[in-house]
């Protein structure tokens, strides 16, 4: 997919003025959030669970090289052929090849985001092969020609009317903005490409090593479609979706759907493990494997391999405040929100991806609802530090934290200083104790005010109350983002 | 050298790690493997798998009927399919051919369903409590297509193998088959989508109906 990152802020402006795209975000946060809470409501080891699955990933992206091999094996005595591919254009290439080999001329393809990174659908596409997505988000976006705008609900920024607008132009039937109907129709129109096609698309959730299988997990059933009816079945996915054994799926599955859209279990896993059987009257006579690093490798061993972790359930964007705002259109590239933030200047640079990993408030709701507790803030702060030393950002704001840190890094100065700044910014807020313009940052006063602060700095209210509660001194300021259900730590009032 | 060599060789230096995989390292990988560690499982992961199974499949919108022996499947069928006003030819699995459903009134089709079939009918390896699930698995007698094609999906479950959990059901796999087969289809009520504004519409690609009869 192209990269379109570097456009963020100009993006993200426009994106607030979209009223159907704002109406689409607000319904979508409220049955995003609501339902995944009530779903992790009903598990009482949530945390137990999160913790478990987090080591087993780890212990996996540790010893990465050992499972994909186990993998490989145990997948090649099934029948399946698998192929390694550095970049998008070697994956591409691989699959370009299989398709002119075997006279493919129609594919189905059922959902998956790393076909979206290497742009798979303009490869085959190039060389005269018919590609059809049959998840229905995916299919309004094709038709739509735009790329998905969440990892799991693809066409979440499309209201009812333009899908039927769509499907009006695309199917010549009579328009109707029944969402059922509009369902029934895509079913209809999609049922002969199932059938007819030579070659089914799908990506994989998981591959398990210890059987060689592969995996997906959707609702509507067309990835089954996908990997049972064609000839030929070709999976698409990353090396990091490697997992040792059947019993760790079945923690990631306790996980995933109730994280992703708060459903206690997604209509259908299907794991897939080789071709075609003697005797078996359906499935397919080839099953090819294409495992994909196209920087993958760049967070093994590094200080951001918790990344590798990530089972793309989206619950970080679905409670990221920056996303709910703005939708992952902005995001410039396939993967939005928090995990894009980290994930996108990993994979495609981060001199065109630098406004991302700054997108953020640092509320750490991502790391508190990540199933597999990838600590998020911290990944984007790295990424924040990087972009520091390597003088990535504006000069006005390298220099504005060079003298921050020259302040916050000597104790003394650092209280006499912010003892001034309190007095002359409560003066500032007058009687209304607002702050109307601040010189230099009118940016921020443009839009708002600036709550002026009470005149006296927190290090001296605090020394003043001690002083008045000896022995109740509080916990102070620790808003870790631990966990939720009660152990995110609070301040003692 | 090849994409395969590159790529295992960047895993490895990026992980400290010299030269190629080494073969304490894989079996290293093996043995972990087969210890076959269960994650923890929740309480409602140790409720009675039946009761379990019946609350989660309404849940799913699946519907449920129990009956006291097999030989009522086509029965139990007829009146499904009456009820709800469905066509009353079926296409189903091999194993299930031997009822008499032709007393019950029913055309049942011992062949691959198509995408002309309104109703496929066949039985299942075994059902999981927690998350009211089916598990189907394929083989030249159980193809995977008559639970996906038809609109309606009538799977009829023996009631003493209705396990707890998903690990369950792999230990069951396990032993009574050995290894996987090429499709390990777990199904979860209907299908559905929630694809256009979020809301959720019963009846995607898949089945709009899911049908299941619980045997003793």
């Amino acid at each position: 997919m192209q990269v379109k990152s570097m456009h963020f802020k100009a993006t993200s402006s426009a994106k607030l003025n979209d009223a159907v795209l704002q109406t689409a975000l607000k319904k979508a946060k409220a049955k995003f959030v609501d339902g995944r809470a009530a779903a992790v409501a009903e598990i009482d080891i949530w945390q137990d669970i999160r913790t478990h699955a987090a080591a087993l990933r780890d212990g996996v992206i540790a010893n990465l090289d050992a499972y994909l091999l186990e993998f490989e094996a145990n997948a090649t005595a099934r029948g399946a052929v698998v192929h390694w591919a550095e970049t998008a254009e070697e994956a591409n290439a691989i699959i370009v090849d299989l398709a002119k080999k075997n006279a493919v001329k129609i594919v189905t393809k059922s959902k998956s985001m790393v076909s979206e990174e290497i742009s798979l659908n303009d490869a085959l596409e190039a060389v005269g092969v018919e590609v059809v997505e049959t998840d229905l988000g995916e299919y309004i976006l094709q038709l739509a020609k735009e790329p998905p705008s969440h990892i799991v609900a693809p066409a979440v920024h499309k209201s009812k009317e333009q899908v039927a607008d769509l499907f009006e132009a695309a199917h010549h039937r009579p328009r109707t903005v029944d969402i059922p109907s509009m369902t029934r129709e895509a079913r209809e129109v999609l049922r002969s490409k199932f059938l007819n096609a030579d070659m089914g698309i799908s990506g994989a959730n998981f591959v398990i090593a210890e059987t060689g299988t592969t995996l997906t997990v959707t609702n509507e059933g067309n990835a089954d479609l996908v990997t049972t009816v064609p000839r030929i079945h070709c999976v698409v996915t990353g090396i990091e979706k490697v997992i040792p054994t059947l019993e760790d799926f079945a923690t990631l599955i306790r996980l995933l759907p109730r994280s992703a859209t708060g459903q206690s279990a997604a209509n259908y896993l299907t794991l897939t493990t080789g071709t075609k059987q003697p005797g078996d009257l359906d499935g397919p006579e080839q099953m090819h494997i294409v495992l994909i690093d196209a920087g993958r490798t760049k967070l093994v061993g590094s200080d951001m391999k918790e990344m590798l972790r990530c089972i793309r359930c989206g619950a970080c964007m679905n409670h990221c405040p920056v996303y709910q705002n703005v939708g992952g259109h902005a995001y410039g590239w396939v993967y939005p929100g928090p995990m894009g933030a980290v994930l996108t200047p990993t994979y495609v640079g981060i001199e065109q991806a630098g406004d991302l990993p700054n997108a953020a408030t640092f509320c750490g709701e991502c790391q508190v609802v990540c199933p597999v507790k990838i600590p998020l803030p911290d990944l984007m702060r790295k990424w924040r530090e990087r972009q520091f030393d390597r003088a990535l950002r504006p000069f006005s704001e390298r220099i504005s934290i060079a003298v921050w840190s020259a302040f916050a890094t000597r104790p003394a100065l650092y209280a006499f200083s912010t003892r001034i700044v309190a007095r002359v910014a409560a003066w500032m807020g007058g009687k209304n104790k607002r702050i109307t313009s601040l010189p230099g940052l009118d940016g921020w006063t443009d839009g708002r005010d600036m709550p002026a602060p009470a005149g006296k700095t927190f290090r001296e209210r605090y020394r003043a109350r001690q002083v008045g509660q000896v022995g109740q001194v509080g916990r102070v300021g620790d808003m870790g983002a631990a966990d939720e259900a009660g152990q995110r730590s609070k301040p003692t009032p | 050298m090849s994409a395969r060599e590159n790529i295992l060789a960047r895993i490895r230096a990026n992980s400290a790690k010299r030269g190629a995989t080494t073969q304490a390292e894989m079996d290293q990988a093996r043995s972990h493997i087969a210890t076959r560690t269960r994650g923890p499982a929740p309480s409602i992961a140790r409720q009675a798998p039946l009761v379990r199974f019946e609350q989660e499949s309404e849940r799913l919108k699946s519907t449920i009927d129990v009956i006291a022996s097999i030989e009522e499947v086509p029965l139990a069928t007829a009146r499904y399919l009456r009820d709800n006003g469905l066509p009353t030819s079926v296409v189903g699995w091999p194993a299930l051919a031997q009822l008499d459903w032709s007393a019950a009134g029913i055309a049942f089709a011992n062949r691959l369903a198509n995408r002309e079939d309104a109703v496929g009918v066949t039985d299942c390896f075994c059902a999981i409590g927690e998350t009211g699930t089916l598990l189907l698995l394929s083989s030249p007698l159980t193809p995977k297509l008559h639970a996906l094609l038809p609109e309606t999906h009538i799977c009829v479950v023996s009631q003493s193998r209705i396990v707890a959990t998903m690990e369950d059901a792999f230990d069951r796999l396990r032993t009574e088959r050995g290894v996987l087969p090429r499709s390990t289809f777990f199904v979860s009520g209907p299908s559905r989508t929630a694809d256009i504004e979020q809301t959720i519409v019963i009846g995607a690609h898949g089945p709009y109906r899911v049908h299941v009869i619980i045997a003793p």
